[in-house]
Protein backbone atom coordinates (compact mmCIF):
# COMPACT_ATOMS: atom_id res chain seq x y z
CA UNK A 1 0.00 0.00 0.00
CA UNK A 2 1.35 3.41 -0.81
CA UNK A 3 1.40 6.69 1.39
CA UNK A 4 -0.47 9.43 0.72
CA UNK A 5 1.50 12.66 0.76
CA UNK A 6 1.39 13.65 4.55
CA UNK A 7 2.62 9.85 5.47
CA UNK A 8 6.23 10.47 2.58
CA UNK A 9 6.84 13.79 4.78
CA UNK A 10 6.02 12.19 7.99
CA UNK A 11 8.33 9.25 7.52
CA UNK A 12 10.85 11.22 5.79
CA UNK A 13 11.02 13.41 9.15
CA UNK A 14 11.17 10.69 11.06
CA UNK A 15 13.57 8.49 9.38
CA UNK A 16 11.59 5.73 8.64
CA UNK A 17 10.54 4.33 5.04
CA UNK A 18 6.67 3.81 6.01
CA UNK A 19 4.73 5.32 8.28
CA UNK A 20 1.14 4.18 8.26
CA UNK A 21 -2.65 6.03 9.35
CA UNK A 22 -2.81 6.07 13.37
CA UNK A 23 1.30 5.53 13.67
CA UNK A 24 2.38 7.27 16.91
CA UNK A 25 5.59 8.96 15.50
CA UNK A 26 8.00 12.15 16.74
CA UNK A 27 8.64 14.08 13.28
CA UNK A 28 11.80 16.32 13.44
CA UNK A 29 10.13 19.69 13.07
CA UNK A 30 11.79 22.05 10.40
CA UNK A 31 10.28 25.16 11.37
CA UNK A 32 8.44 26.27 14.62
CA UNK A 33 6.93 29.72 14.34
CA UNK A 34 5.19 32.24 16.74
CA UNK A 35 3.69 35.52 17.19
CA UNK A 36 2.88 37.71 19.87
CA UNK A 37 2.12 34.56 21.92
CA UNK A 38 5.78 33.76 22.00
CA UNK A 39 5.42 35.51 25.01
CA UNK A 40 3.60 32.74 26.11
CA UNK A 41 5.46 29.59 24.90
CA UNK A 42 9.11 31.65 26.66
CA UNK A 43 6.88 31.13 29.72
CA UNK A 44 6.36 27.53 29.61
CA UNK A 45 9.63 27.01 28.14
CA UNK A 46 11.30 28.75 31.36
CA UNK A 47 8.87 26.07 33.30
CA UNK A 48 9.99 23.21 31.74
CA UNK A 49 13.96 23.72 32.48
CA UNK A 50 12.96 25.07 36.00
CA UNK A 51 14.79 23.36 38.61
CA UNK A 52 16.42 20.77 35.95
CA UNK A 53 20.07 22.42 36.19
CA UNK A 54 19.81 22.56 32.53
CA UNK A 55 20.54 26.08 30.61
CA UNK A 56 17.50 27.03 28.80
CA UNK A 57 18.90 27.01 25.50
CA UNK A 58 17.01 26.63 22.20
CA UNK A 59 17.34 23.59 20.52
CA UNK A 60 18.32 25.54 17.06
CA UNK A 61 17.77 28.90 16.72
CA UNK A 62 17.65 28.77 13.24
CA UNK A 63 14.37 26.77 12.74
CA UNK A 64 12.53 29.24 15.14
CA UNK A 65 10.39 31.98 13.40
CA UNK A 66 9.03 34.82 15.48
CA UNK A 67 6.62 37.13 13.25
CA UNK A 68 5.06 40.45 15.61
CA UNK A 69 1.60 40.82 14.12
CA UNK A 70 -1.41 40.44 15.83
CA UNK A 71 -1.13 43.75 17.49
CA UNK A 72 1.44 45.61 15.61
CA UNK A 73 1.85 48.72 16.32
CA UNK A 74 1.01 47.74 20.53
CA UNK A 75 -2.04 48.98 21.18
CA UNK A 76 -1.71 48.82 24.85
CA UNK A 77 1.46 49.18 27.32
CA UNK A 78 0.74 45.07 28.23
CA UNK A 79 1.44 44.32 24.77
CA UNK A 80 4.03 46.33 24.10
CA UNK A 81 5.71 44.69 27.28
CA UNK A 82 4.76 41.44 25.84
CA UNK A 83 6.58 42.54 22.47
CA UNK A 84 9.39 43.60 24.32
CA UNK A 85 10.28 40.33 26.19
CA UNK A 86 10.09 38.76 22.76
CA UNK A 87 12.60 41.12 21.62
CA UNK A 88 14.95 40.45 24.49
CA UNK A 89 14.31 36.77 24.47
CA UNK A 90 14.82 36.31 20.50
CA UNK A 91 18.44 38.51 20.78
CA UNK A 92 19.40 36.56 24.07
CA UNK A 93 18.76 32.69 21.91
CA UNK A 94 20.24 34.35 18.63
CA UNK A 95 16.97 33.76 16.96
CA UNK A 96 17.52 35.08 13.23
CA UNK A 97 14.25 34.52 11.37
CA UNK A 98 12.49 37.31 14.13
CA UNK A 99 10.26 40.46 11.61
CA UNK A 100 9.95 42.78 14.38
CA UNK A 101 7.30 46.27 13.42
CA UNK A 102 8.97 47.87 10.06
CA UNK A 103 7.64 48.36 7.17
CA UNK A 104 10.22 46.70 4.94
CA UNK A 105 10.40 43.22 6.46
CA UNK A 106 7.15 42.62 8.57
CA UNK A 107 3.89 41.87 7.66
CA UNK A 108 1.72 38.58 8.65
CA UNK A 109 3.33 35.34 10.02
CA UNK A 110 1.55 33.57 7.03
CA UNK A 111 2.73 35.68 4.11
CA UNK A 112 6.45 36.22 6.08
CA UNK A 113 7.08 32.47 6.16
CA UNK A 114 6.29 31.87 2.31
CA UNK A 115 8.12 35.25 1.38
CA UNK A 116 11.15 34.56 2.95
CA UNK A 117 10.99 31.37 1.77
CA UNK A 118 11.40 29.75 5.84
CA UNK A 119 9.09 26.98 4.36
CA UNK A 120 9.84 24.58 1.81
CA UNK A 121 8.27 21.15 0.66
CA UNK A 122 8.39 18.10 2.74
CA UNK A 123 9.18 20.31 5.51
CA UNK A 124 7.24 19.84 8.91
CA UNK A 125 5.85 23.20 10.51
CA UNK A 126 4.39 24.05 13.42
CA UNK A 127 2.72 27.21 14.35
CA UNK A 128 1.19 28.77 17.83
CA UNK A 129 -1.65 29.90 15.48
CA UNK A 130 -4.63 27.48 13.71
CA UNK A 131 -3.45 29.02 9.94
CA UNK A 132 -0.77 27.42 10.27
CA UNK A 133 -2.28 24.85 7.90
CA UNK A 134 -1.61 27.88 5.13
CA UNK A 135 1.54 26.66 4.30
CA UNK A 136 0.50 23.52 3.10
CA UNK A 137 0.13 25.51 0.10
CA UNK A 138 4.22 24.86 -0.57
CA UNK A 139 3.84 21.51 0.05
CA UNK A 140 4.75 21.23 3.88
CA UNK A 141 2.93 19.72 6.08
CA UNK A 142 1.96 22.82 8.27
CA UNK A 143 -0.20 22.55 11.23
CA UNK A 144 -1.57 24.59 14.51
CA UNK A 145 -0.31 23.83 18.10
CA UNK A 146 -0.60 25.68 21.54
CA UNK A 147 2.48 27.33 23.09
CA UNK A 148 3.03 24.45 25.37
CA UNK A 149 3.36 22.14 22.96
CA UNK A 150 5.46 24.72 21.71
CA UNK A 151 7.75 25.06 24.42
CA UNK A 152 8.41 21.10 24.20
CA UNK A 153 9.38 21.66 20.36
CA UNK A 154 12.15 24.25 21.23
CA UNK A 155 13.18 22.07 23.66
CA UNK A 156 13.72 18.92 22.00
CA UNK A 157 13.44 19.78 18.18
CA UNK A 158 10.82 17.47 17.50
CA UNK A 159 6.99 16.83 18.01
CA UNK A 160 6.14 14.46 20.74
CA UNK A 161 3.20 12.04 20.21
CA UNK A 162 1.58 12.84 16.45
CA UNK A 163 -0.86 10.16 15.30
CA UNK A 164 -0.13 10.16 11.45
CA UNK A 165 -3.63 12.08 10.15
CA UNK A 166 -6.18 9.85 8.13
CA UNK A 167 -6.21 11.96 4.47
CA UNK A 168 -9.44 13.28 2.47
CA UNK A 169 -7.80 13.90 -1.22
CA UNK A 170 -10.13 16.58 -2.71
CA UNK A 171 -9.95 16.78 -6.73
CA UNK A 172 -11.00 20.12 -8.17
CA UNK A 173 -11.56 20.43 -11.97
CA UNK A 174 -12.92 22.97 -14.19
CA UNK A 175 -12.19 27.02 -15.02
CA UNK A 176 -13.41 28.98 -12.48
CA UNK A 177 -15.63 31.39 -14.13
CA UNK A 178 -15.41 35.36 -13.74
CA UNK A 179 -15.21 36.77 -10.26
CA UNK A 180 -15.08 33.23 -8.35
CA UNK A 181 -12.21 32.00 -7.04
CA UNK A 182 -10.05 29.84 -4.55
CA UNK A 183 -11.81 31.37 -1.84
CA UNK A 184 -15.59 30.83 -3.02
CA UNK A 185 -13.84 26.96 -3.60
CA UNK A 186 -12.61 26.62 -0.11
CA UNK A 187 -16.10 28.03 1.36
CA UNK A 188 -18.11 25.43 -0.94
CA UNK A 189 -15.98 22.86 0.61
CA UNK A 190 -16.53 24.42 4.25
CA UNK A 191 -20.10 24.15 4.00
CA UNK A 192 -19.59 20.59 2.22
CA UNK A 193 -17.71 19.12 5.04
CA UNK A 194 -18.79 21.29 7.83
CA UNK A 195 -16.44 22.54 10.55
CA UNK A 196 -15.74 19.50 11.80
CA UNK A 197 -15.72 17.10 8.93
CA UNK A 198 -12.22 17.01 8.64
CA UNK A 199 -11.42 17.48 12.62
CA UNK A 200 -7.94 14.83 12.86
CA UNK A 201 -7.91 14.50 9.29
CA UNK A 202 -5.71 16.39 6.12
CA UNK A 203 -7.53 17.75 3.00
CA UNK A 204 -4.52 17.12 0.12
CA UNK A 205 -5.74 18.68 -3.16
CA UNK A 206 -5.48 17.68 -6.87
CA UNK A 207 -7.14 18.23 -9.94
CA UNK A 208 -6.07 20.59 -13.01
CA UNK A 209 -7.57 23.74 -11.28
CA UNK A 210 -5.54 23.18 -7.95
CA UNK A 211 -2.72 23.09 -11.03
CA UNK A 212 -3.38 26.16 -12.38
CA UNK A 213 -3.38 28.60 -9.49
CA UNK A 214 -1.30 30.56 -8.35
CA UNK A 215 0.33 30.07 -4.82
CA UNK A 216 -1.58 32.65 -3.33
CA UNK A 217 -4.72 30.95 -4.19
CA UNK A 218 -3.19 27.33 -2.98
CA UNK A 219 -2.68 29.65 0.65
CA UNK A 220 -6.00 30.67 0.77
CA UNK A 221 -7.34 27.50 0.71
CA UNK A 222 -4.87 26.25 2.90
CA UNK A 223 -5.21 28.77 5.16
CA UNK A 224 -8.88 27.78 5.39
CA UNK A 225 -8.51 23.96 5.61
CA UNK A 226 -8.65 24.01 9.80
CA UNK A 227 -12.07 25.89 8.97
CA UNK A 228 -13.52 22.46 8.03
CA UNK A 229 -11.26 21.30 10.83
CA UNK A 230 -8.41 19.63 9.50
CA UNK A 231 -4.76 19.02 10.86
CA UNK A 232 -3.13 20.42 7.49
CA UNK A 233 -4.75 21.17 4.38
CA UNK A 234 -1.70 20.43 1.30
CA UNK A 235 -1.57 20.71 -2.19
CA UNK A 236 1.61 18.72 -3.35
CA UNK A 237 4.55 20.69 -4.76
CA UNK A 238 4.73 21.15 -8.51
CA UNK A 239 6.53 23.53 -11.10
CA UNK A 240 4.54 26.80 -9.83
CA UNK A 241 5.92 25.93 -6.12
CA UNK A 242 9.04 25.99 -7.55
CA UNK A 243 8.52 28.71 -9.55
CA UNK A 244 7.55 30.88 -6.12
CA UNK A 245 9.81 29.41 -4.10
CA UNK A 246 12.45 30.82 -6.74
CA UNK A 247 10.88 33.97 -8.16
CA UNK A 248 9.09 35.65 -5.06
CA UNK A 249 10.83 33.76 -1.67
CA UNK A 250 14.40 33.86 -3.73
CA UNK A 251 15.59 30.26 -2.93
CA UNK A 252 18.53 29.55 -4.71
CA UNK A 253 19.75 25.68 -5.23
CA UNK A 254 17.90 22.88 -5.80
CA UNK A 255 14.42 21.89 -4.22
CA UNK A 256 13.72 18.36 -3.93
CA UNK A 257 9.79 17.56 -4.31
CA UNK A 258 7.39 14.56 -4.46
CA UNK A 259 3.77 13.94 -4.37
CA UNK A 260 2.20 10.97 -2.95
CA UNK A 261 2.01 7.59 -4.19
CA UNK A 262 -0.43 6.24 -7.11
CA UNK A 263 -1.88 3.67 -5.03
CA UNK A 264 -1.85 5.97 -1.42
CA UNK A 265 -5.48 4.92 0.40
CA UNK A 266 -7.64 8.28 1.15
CA UNK A 267 -10.20 7.82 4.10
CA UNK A 268 -12.34 9.69 1.39
CA UNK A 269 -12.39 11.29 -2.16
CA UNK A 270 -14.65 14.74 -3.14
CA UNK A 271 -14.84 15.62 -6.63
CA UNK A 272 -15.51 19.45 -6.99
CA UNK A 273 -15.84 21.04 -10.60
CA UNK A 274 -15.87 24.67 -9.95
CA UNK A 275 -17.20 25.61 -13.66
CA UNK A 276 -20.36 26.31 -12.18
CA UNK A 277 -19.17 27.90 -8.78
CA UNK A 278 -20.64 31.21 -7.50
CA UNK A 279 -19.69 33.45 -5.36
CA UNK A 280 -20.12 31.83 -1.46
CA UNK A 281 -20.68 33.78 1.42
CA UNK A 282 -20.12 31.99 5.12
CA UNK A 283 -22.85 33.99 7.07
CA UNK A 284 -23.00 34.56 10.86
CA UNK A 285 -21.77 32.66 13.25
CA UNK A 286 -20.05 29.70 11.65
CA UNK A 287 -17.80 29.52 8.62
CA UNK A 288 -19.60 26.41 7.61
CA UNK A 289 -22.79 28.19 7.29
CA UNK A 290 -22.35 28.75 3.57
CA UNK A 291 -25.06 30.30 1.34
CA UNK A 292 -24.37 31.27 -2.41
CA UNK A 293 -24.25 35.12 -2.79
CA UNK A 294 -27.35 35.10 -4.11
CA UNK A 295 -29.29 34.44 -1.34
CA UNK A 296 -27.73 37.36 1.04
CA UNK A 297 -27.40 39.81 -1.27
CA UNK A 298 -28.95 43.10 -0.31
CA UNK A 299 -27.81 42.79 3.49
CA UNK A 300 -26.65 45.99 4.70
CA UNK A 301 -22.90 46.49 6.28
CA UNK A 302 -21.60 48.99 8.16
CA UNK A 303 -18.00 47.49 7.28
CA UNK A 304 -16.18 45.91 4.69
CA UNK A 305 -12.80 44.58 4.98
CA UNK A 306 -10.35 43.37 2.39
CA UNK A 307 -6.86 41.94 4.03
CA UNK A 308 -5.72 38.88 6.27
CA UNK A 309 -3.50 36.10 5.66
CA UNK A 310 -6.34 34.78 3.93
CA UNK A 311 -6.60 37.34 1.14
CA UNK A 312 -4.48 40.24 1.45
CA UNK A 313 -2.46 39.04 -1.33
CA UNK A 314 -1.28 41.49 -4.23
CA UNK A 315 -3.84 40.02 -6.92
CA UNK A 316 -6.48 40.29 -4.02
CA UNK A 317 -5.69 44.23 -3.82
CA UNK A 318 -5.76 44.13 -7.62
CA UNK A 319 -8.92 42.57 -7.91
CA UNK A 320 -10.56 45.26 -5.32
CA UNK A 321 -8.62 48.33 -6.98
CA UNK A 322 -10.16 46.74 -10.53
CA UNK A 323 -13.50 46.44 -9.28
CA UNK A 324 -13.25 50.34 -7.53
CA UNK A 325 -11.46 52.06 -9.97
CA UNK A 326 -13.28 55.51 -10.09
CA UNK A 327 -15.87 54.18 -8.15
CA UNK A 328 -16.60 55.70 -4.50
CA UNK A 329 -17.43 53.45 -1.24
CA UNK A 330 -20.67 53.84 -0.33
CA UNK A 331 -22.15 56.38 2.61
CA UNK A 332 -22.28 54.85 5.79
CA UNK A 333 -19.68 52.25 4.86
CA UNK A 334 -16.43 51.71 5.89
CA UNK A 335 -14.11 49.76 3.82
CA UNK A 336 -10.34 48.60 5.57
CA UNK A 337 -8.10 47.65 3.70
CA UNK A 338 -4.95 45.80 5.65
CA UNK A 339 -2.76 44.18 2.88
CA UNK A 340 -1.03 40.44 4.33
CA UNK A 341 3.05 41.64 4.29
CA UNK A 342 4.69 45.21 3.80
CA UNK A 343 6.59 43.47 0.72
CA UNK A 344 2.88 43.29 -0.59
CA UNK A 345 1.60 46.86 0.25
CA UNK A 346 5.10 48.31 -0.98
CA UNK A 347 4.24 46.56 -3.94
CA UNK A 348 0.34 47.78 -4.38
CA UNK A 349 1.82 51.04 -3.51
CA UNK A 350 4.05 51.38 -6.74
CA UNK A 351 1.17 49.41 -8.80
CA UNK A 352 -1.09 52.24 -7.63
CA UNK A 353 -3.86 49.66 -5.89
CA UNK A 354 -3.75 51.58 -3.24
CA UNK A 355 -3.94 55.16 -4.41
CA UNK A 356 -7.24 53.72 -6.22
CA UNK A 357 -8.23 52.35 -3.24
CA UNK A 358 -7.97 55.44 -0.96
CA UNK A 359 -9.68 57.79 -3.60
CA UNK A 360 -12.68 55.55 -3.47
CA UNK A 361 -12.89 55.71 0.05
CA UNK A 362 -11.62 52.99 1.31
CA UNK A 363 -8.92 53.52 4.88
CA UNK A 364 -4.97 51.89 4.69
CA UNK A 365 -4.24 50.31 7.40
CA UNK A 366 -0.80 49.12 7.92
CA UNK A 367 0.09 45.39 7.27
CA UNK A 368 -1.01 43.12 10.42
CA UNK A 369 -3.76 41.49 11.94
CA UNK A 370 -5.34 44.32 12.40
CA UNK A 371 -9.23 43.71 12.14
CA UNK A 372 -9.47 40.07 11.69
CA UNK A 373 -9.45 39.75 15.22
CA UNK A 374 -10.76 42.75 16.25
CA UNK A 375 -8.43 43.53 19.40
CA UNK A 376 -6.63 46.25 17.73
CA UNK A 377 -8.45 48.21 15.18
CA UNK A 378 -11.49 47.50 13.09
CA UNK A 379 -13.60 46.56 16.01
CA UNK A 380 -17.32 46.55 15.16
CA UNK A 381 -19.98 48.63 17.04
CA UNK A 382 -23.26 46.72 18.48
CA UNK A 383 -25.68 45.49 16.39
CA UNK A 384 -23.51 46.18 12.68
CA UNK A 385 -22.33 43.88 10.14
CA UNK A 386 -19.25 43.27 8.29
CA UNK A 387 -18.07 41.47 5.34
CA UNK A 388 -14.29 40.40 5.20
CA UNK A 389 -12.05 38.37 3.23
CA UNK A 390 -10.65 36.40 6.87
CA UNK A 391 -11.18 33.24 7.58
CA UNK A 392 -13.24 33.64 10.46
CA UNK A 393 -16.94 35.00 11.61
CA UNK A 394 -17.84 33.16 15.18
CA UNK A 395 -19.53 35.50 17.71
CA UNK A 396 -16.95 38.15 19.18
CA UNK A 397 -14.68 38.19 16.23
CA UNK A 398 -13.88 41.61 15.07
CA UNK A 399 -14.15 42.37 18.82
CA UNK A 400 -17.53 42.16 19.34
CA UNK A 401 -20.15 39.63 20.37
CA UNK A 402 -23.34 41.84 19.67
CA UNK A 403 -22.06 42.17 16.11
CA UNK A 404 -22.13 39.67 13.01
CA UNK A 405 -19.23 38.85 10.44
CA UNK A 406 -19.68 37.10 6.79
CA UNK A 407 -17.25 36.17 4.40
CA UNK A 408 -16.57 36.54 0.98
CA UNK A 409 -13.88 36.89 -1.75
CA UNK A 410 -12.22 40.22 -2.57
CA UNK A 411 -14.75 40.33 -5.70
CA UNK A 412 -17.53 40.35 -3.18
CA UNK A 413 -16.22 42.58 -1.02
CA UNK A 414 -15.06 45.14 -3.78
CA UNK A 415 -18.43 45.11 -4.87
CA UNK A 416 -20.38 45.59 -1.86
CA UNK A 417 -18.02 48.12 -1.09
CA UNK A 418 -19.55 50.10 -3.72
CA UNK A 419 -23.60 49.57 -3.06
CA UNK A 420 -23.22 49.33 0.65
CA UNK A 421 -25.13 46.01 0.71
CA UNK A 422 -23.98 42.47 -0.03
CA UNK A 423 -24.01 42.03 -4.22
CA UNK A 424 -22.85 39.87 -6.68
CA UNK A 425 -19.98 40.40 -8.22
CA UNK A 426 -20.95 39.13 -11.91
CA UNK A 427 -23.69 41.73 -11.67
CA UNK A 428 -21.06 44.88 -11.97
CA UNK A 429 -21.44 45.87 -8.58
CA UNK A 430 -25.02 46.63 -8.51
CA UNK B 1 -19.59 13.00 41.47
CA UNK B 2 -19.87 16.23 40.01
CA UNK B 3 -22.98 18.95 38.67
CA UNK B 4 -23.10 20.49 35.41
CA UNK B 5 -22.94 23.73 35.91
CA UNK B 6 -23.01 25.24 32.49
CA UNK B 7 -24.30 23.43 29.46
CA UNK B 8 -23.71 24.87 25.52
CA UNK B 9 -24.34 24.08 21.96
CA UNK B 10 -21.99 22.79 18.90
CA UNK B 11 -19.06 24.45 17.60
CA UNK B 12 -18.34 26.10 21.03
CA UNK B 13 -15.25 28.45 19.18
CA UNK B 14 -12.20 29.65 21.39
CA UNK B 15 -13.54 32.98 20.95
CA UNK B 16 -16.18 32.28 22.90
CA UNK B 17 -14.68 30.59 26.02
CA UNK B 18 -11.63 33.35 25.73
CA UNK B 19 -12.50 36.14 23.87
CA UNK B 20 -9.57 37.35 21.46
CA UNK B 21 -9.66 41.00 23.26
CA UNK B 22 -8.27 39.09 26.11
CA UNK B 23 -5.56 37.50 24.41
CA UNK B 24 -2.70 39.90 25.66
CA UNK B 25 -3.27 38.22 28.66
CA UNK B 26 -1.34 35.21 28.30
CA UNK B 27 -0.37 33.55 31.99
CA UNK B 28 -2.13 30.65 32.95
CA UNK B 29 -2.85 32.01 36.20
CA UNK B 30 -4.21 35.34 34.94
CA UNK B 31 -6.63 33.92 32.14
CA UNK B 32 -9.47 32.29 33.97
CA UNK B 33 -10.80 36.11 35.18
CA UNK B 34 -12.12 36.02 31.04
CA UNK B 35 -13.16 32.44 31.06
CA UNK B 36 -16.60 32.49 28.91
CA UNK B 37 -16.26 36.64 29.14
CA UNK B 38 -19.03 37.06 26.99
CA UNK B 39 -21.63 34.70 28.72
CA UNK B 40 -22.65 37.55 31.42
CA UNK B 41 -24.07 35.06 33.68
CA UNK B 42 -21.63 32.16 33.90
CA UNK B 43 -19.15 34.31 33.92
CA UNK B 44 -20.10 36.19 36.75
CA UNK B 45 -20.41 33.26 38.89
CA UNK B 46 -17.50 31.55 37.93
CA UNK B 47 -15.35 35.15 39.26
CA UNK B 48 -17.32 35.42 42.46
CA UNK B 49 -16.23 31.63 43.30
CA UNK B 50 -20.09 30.37 43.19
CA UNK B 51 -18.55 27.38 40.83
CA UNK B 52 -17.21 24.18 42.81
CA UNK B 53 -14.10 22.51 41.26
CA UNK B 54 -15.00 19.30 39.59
CA UNK B 55 -17.95 21.00 38.28
CA UNK B 56 -18.87 20.19 34.75
CA UNK B 57 -19.70 22.42 31.33
CA UNK B 58 -21.48 19.63 28.95
CA UNK B 59 -20.91 20.76 25.22
CA UNK B 60 -22.42 19.65 21.69
CA UNK B 61 -19.77 18.74 18.96
CA UNK B 62 -16.50 20.18 17.69
CA UNK B 63 -16.01 22.15 21.11
CA UNK B 64 -13.00 24.39 21.13
CA UNK B 65 -13.21 25.21 17.38
CA UNK B 66 -11.09 27.69 16.42
CA UNK B 67 -7.84 29.12 17.11
CA UNK B 68 -5.00 27.46 19.06
CA UNK B 69 -4.99 29.86 21.63
CA UNK B 70 -3.96 27.94 24.94
CA UNK B 71 -5.62 30.38 26.94
CA UNK B 72 -9.01 29.07 25.91
CA UNK B 73 -7.97 25.33 28.14
CA UNK B 74 -5.75 27.57 30.85
CA UNK B 75 -8.63 29.71 31.54
CA UNK B 76 -10.92 26.71 32.23
CA UNK B 77 -8.62 24.47 33.69
CA UNK B 78 -7.89 27.34 36.56
CA UNK B 79 -11.33 26.56 37.53
CA UNK B 80 -10.94 22.71 37.71
CA UNK B 81 -13.90 22.58 35.12
CA UNK B 82 -14.47 19.42 33.61
CA UNK B 83 -15.44 19.26 30.31
CA UNK B 84 -17.83 16.55 28.75
CA UNK B 85 -18.54 17.05 25.21
CA UNK B 86 -19.67 15.29 22.15
CA UNK B 87 -16.63 15.53 19.98
CA UNK B 88 -13.36 17.97 21.01
CA UNK B 89 -11.81 20.44 17.92
CA UNK B 90 -8.17 18.87 17.45
CA UNK B 91 -5.90 21.36 18.94
CA UNK B 92 -8.36 22.54 21.54
CA UNK B 93 -7.95 19.12 22.92
CA UNK B 94 -4.27 18.74 22.52
CA UNK B 95 -3.71 21.95 24.58
CA UNK B 96 -6.40 20.74 27.53
CA UNK B 97 -4.22 17.37 27.62
CA UNK B 98 -1.24 19.14 27.82
CA UNK B 99 -2.33 21.57 30.66
CA UNK B 100 -4.27 18.69 32.69
CA UNK B 101 -7.50 20.31 31.52
CA UNK B 102 -9.86 17.43 32.11
CA UNK B 103 -11.81 16.56 28.45
CA UNK B 104 -14.53 13.66 28.31
CA UNK B 105 -15.31 12.85 24.76
CA UNK B 106 -18.67 11.44 24.82
CA UNK B 107 -20.56 11.11 21.78
CA UNK B 108 -24.22 10.30 23.07
CA UNK B 109 -24.33 12.63 26.44
CA UNK B 110 -27.59 13.75 27.47
CA UNK B 111 -27.18 15.95 30.52
CA UNK B 112 -28.67 19.66 31.59
CA UNK B 113 -27.69 22.03 33.91
CA UNK B 114 -28.24 20.94 37.52
CA UNK B 115 -27.94 17.14 36.65
CA UNK B 116 -25.15 15.30 38.56
CA UNK B 117 -22.44 13.02 36.52
CA UNK B 118 -20.69 10.75 37.68
CA UNK B 119 -17.50 9.63 35.21
CA UNK B 120 -16.42 6.57 35.37
CA UNK B 121 -13.61 5.10 33.29
CA UNK B 122 -15.58 4.23 30.60
CA UNK B 123 -19.23 5.80 30.89
CA UNK B 124 -20.59 8.60 32.06
CA UNK B 125 -23.60 8.26 34.56
CA UNK B 126 -26.61 11.09 34.65
CA UNK B 127 -27.68 10.02 38.16
CA UNK B 128 -30.16 12.73 38.02
CA UNK B 129 -31.59 11.18 34.80
CA UNK B 130 -30.48 7.36 35.03
CA UNK B 131 -28.85 7.74 31.57
CA UNK B 132 -25.53 5.60 30.79
CA UNK B 133 -23.64 7.26 28.26
CA UNK B 134 -20.24 5.69 26.68
CA UNK B 135 -16.56 7.12 26.44
CA UNK B 136 -14.66 7.47 23.81
CA UNK B 137 -11.05 7.08 24.97
CA UNK B 138 -8.85 10.16 24.00
CA UNK B 139 -5.99 9.62 21.33
CA UNK B 140 -3.53 6.62 22.59
CA UNK B 141 -0.59 8.92 21.50
CA UNK B 142 -1.58 11.45 24.17
CA UNK B 143 -1.76 9.04 27.14
CA UNK B 144 1.77 9.33 28.00
CA UNK B 145 1.54 13.10 28.61
CA UNK B 146 -2.06 12.76 30.70
CA UNK B 147 0.09 10.21 32.61
CA UNK B 148 3.05 12.60 33.72
CA UNK B 149 0.30 15.00 34.44
CA UNK B 150 0.55 17.79 31.33
CA UNK B 151 3.40 18.21 29.35
CA UNK B 152 5.63 20.35 31.19
CA UNK B 153 6.43 18.15 33.52
CA UNK B 154 6.74 15.07 30.56
CA UNK B 155 9.01 17.00 28.96
CA UNK B 156 11.32 17.96 31.66
CA UNK B 157 11.55 14.17 32.34
CA UNK B 158 12.49 13.53 29.01
CA UNK B 159 15.46 16.29 28.85
CA UNK B 160 16.70 15.15 32.10
CA UNK B 161 16.83 11.67 29.98
CA UNK B 162 18.19 12.66 27.21
CA UNK B 163 20.90 15.04 29.35
CA UNK B 164 21.94 11.71 31.32
CA UNK B 165 22.72 9.81 27.90
S1 LIG C 1 -4.85 37.69 9.87
FE1 LIG C 1 -6.40 36.85 11.22
S2 LIG C 1 -6.45 34.65 10.82
FE2 LIG C 1 -4.55 35.48 9.93
S3 LIG C 1 -3.00 35.17 11.53
FE3 LIG C 1 -3.86 37.20 11.81
S4 LIG C 1 -5.53 36.94 13.28
FE4 LIG C 1 -5.02 34.93 12.49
Amino acid sequence: MGMTYVQKVLAKACGKSLVAHGDVVEPEVHLAMSHENGALVMNQFAEIYKDTGIDAKIWNPDRIAIILDHRVPAESSKTATNQKKIREFVAKQGIKKFHDIRGDEGGICHQILPEYGYVRPGYVVVGTDSHTTSHGALGAFAFGIGATEMASVWALGNILNVEVPGTIKVNVNGKFPAYVGAKDLILYLIGRLTAEGANFKVLEFHGETIRKMSTSGRLTICNMSVEAGATSGIVPPDEETLNYLKNIAGIRGKIEIYGPDKDAEYEQVIDIDVSRLGPQIACPHTVDNIKPVEEVTGKKVQQIVIGSCTNGRLDDLETAANILKGKKVALGTRMLIFPASWRIYQEAMKKGYLSILAEAGAVICNPGCGPCLGIHQGALGDQETALATTNRNFKGRMGNPNAEVYLCSPEVAAASAITGVISDPRAGGR
Amino acid sequence: MGKVVFKIGNDVSTDIIYPGRFMATLLPTETPQYAFADDVEFSKKLRAGEILKGSIVVAGQNFGCGSSREQAASCLKGYDLIIVARHFSRIFLQNSINLGLQTIICPDIEADEGNELEIEPEYVQNKTTGGKFKIVPLPKARQAIIDAGGLVPYTKALLLRRMQK
